[in-house]
């Protein structure tokens, strides 16, 4: 193999969220409608590095992934030492928004994927004015706890193996090695106590079964996109969310789980591409 | 039973050899009605037996031969695919002492996984 560079640019941002100053690592590639892309519980940005990468996507979007705080590049803000990290649907939300304006995203397209796939739910209820359309990956209203999250974070079991441990089997049996265990990568090298904090929001604080409702996809199209492996967010919870979205569209993708930016990036671009050439038809309308 | 050739499938690999070099443990793997104890030694699978009267272990996973033929398939359908799917869906019980099994629970994985090579063949 040749020596070669990516087209990714990573930058450093300051901002502050409520007065609290935050030091935010960003990646972006390509130019045209922005994308803002969020990355799962307790993983980082490295997640959509294919899609940074595919010259079909960036040749008409403006991709954005950040870090989020205590996770990737990004520091914990000030004090950290002295609280539990717990993520909570108000600090998620005011910081994607945060950042979006910052970056001077002017009415993005929002992709997350399973905290993020959550996320973008309730920003399309609250910030349908801001927002152009949003993108859930592995969406789902609330999960069913099926596992003792404390072991996430305990001094009996190393941190960053077990939080690998925990997510392997979410991954498809038909995604490739190097990016299954790239994937792996990811979750054996985040913060103590980090994906249990994520965790707090995804299975206990943000429990959006009764607002689901209130999303109006005239204003805010929704697209759902679930992995048919995936336990954790099953494609039985994204079909109840979706069902609950008058005009939302899910579409299950065969052999891929949790993580399919990230697990399977060449089979994941084929149920994304589509979606993407629609946006752009709105666009063009 | 498929189970008997996890020392020849773990033992052979120094890789999962090398992930699971802490661990010394007993475990009970219970398919339907038969329990199997599988001792660990520093990695290796030091024997594989059925459990006699009053068998003692350390931790234990219970499932129905239904589920762990579906789980040894030689690719997995959905909700087979992993332990901790097969107890997400109430497939299988983990009982015992579980902090060994959580401290190596990818090589565990790997070992129990290592059976659908069986399969491939």
């Amino acid at each position: 193999m040749n020596a070669y560079i990516e087209p990714i640019t990573g930058r450093y941002i300051n901002l502050k969220i409520q007065d609290v100053p935050y030091r935010i690592y960003y990646e972006e590639a390509g130019q045209g409608v922005p994308l803002l892309c969020l990355h799962t519980a307790g993983s980082d940005g490295r997640q959509y590095r294919a899609l940074l990468n595919d010259e079909e996507i960036t040749r008409s979007f403006r991709v954005v992934v950040f870090d989020m705080p205590w996770h990737g590049k990004s520091s914990p803000p000030s004090g950290w030492e002295r609280e539990e990290y717990r993520l909570t649907t108000e600090a998620y939300t005011n910081l994607i928004m945060t950042v979006a304006r910052t970056l001077d995203l002017e009415n993005p397209v929002v992709m997350g994927c399973s905290i993020g796939g959550r996320i973008v739910l309730n920003l399309a209820m609250q910030h349908a004015e801001e927002l152009r359309c949003v993108i859930g990956l592995q969406s789902s209203a609330r999960l069913h706890p099926y596992y003792d999250t404390s072991w996430l974070h305990h001094p009996d079991a190393h941190g960053g193996e077990v939080c690998a441990g925990i997510v392997s089997g979410l991954i498809a049996p038909q995604s490739p090695d190097n990016d299954r265990w790239e994937t792996l990568w990811h979750y054996m090298q985040g913060g103590p106590g980090i994906f249990k904090g994520d965790l707090y929001f995804f299975k206990i604080e943000g429990d959006m079964s009764d607002k689901l409702d209130l999303i109006d996809t005239a204003k805010c199209p929704v697209y759902m996109l679930t992995g048919e492996y995936d336990y954790a967010c099953s494609p039985e919870d994204s079909r109840a969310a979706a069902e609950a979205i008058p005009g939302a569209e899910l579409i299950i993708m065969s052999e891929l789980g949790h993580f399919p930016m990230s697990e399977n990036p060449e089979k994941f671009r084929t149920h994304l591409l589509p979606i993407l050439k629609k946006i752009l038809a709105a666009e063009s309308r | 039973m498929k189970i008997e050739a996890l020392p020849e499938l773990v033992n052979n690999d120094a890789a999962l050899l090398h992930r699971g070099r802490y661990l010394t443990t007993t475990f009970m793997l219970e398919i339907g009605d038969k329990q199997h104890i599988v001792k660990i030694h520093e990695g290796r699978i030091t024997d594989v037996t059925v459990a006699g009267v009053m068998p003692t272990w350390i931790f234990a996973l219970r499932a129905s031969a239904d589920t762990w033929k579906k789980f040894w398939a030689a690719v997995p359908e959905p909700g087979y695919n992993d332990i901790l799917a097969l107890v997400r869906f109430g497939r299988m019980r983990l009982e015992g002492n579980l902090q060994p099994l959580m401290a190596n629970l990818l090589y565990v994985k790997e070992v129990l996984a290592s059976i659908r090579k069986l399969e491939v063949k």
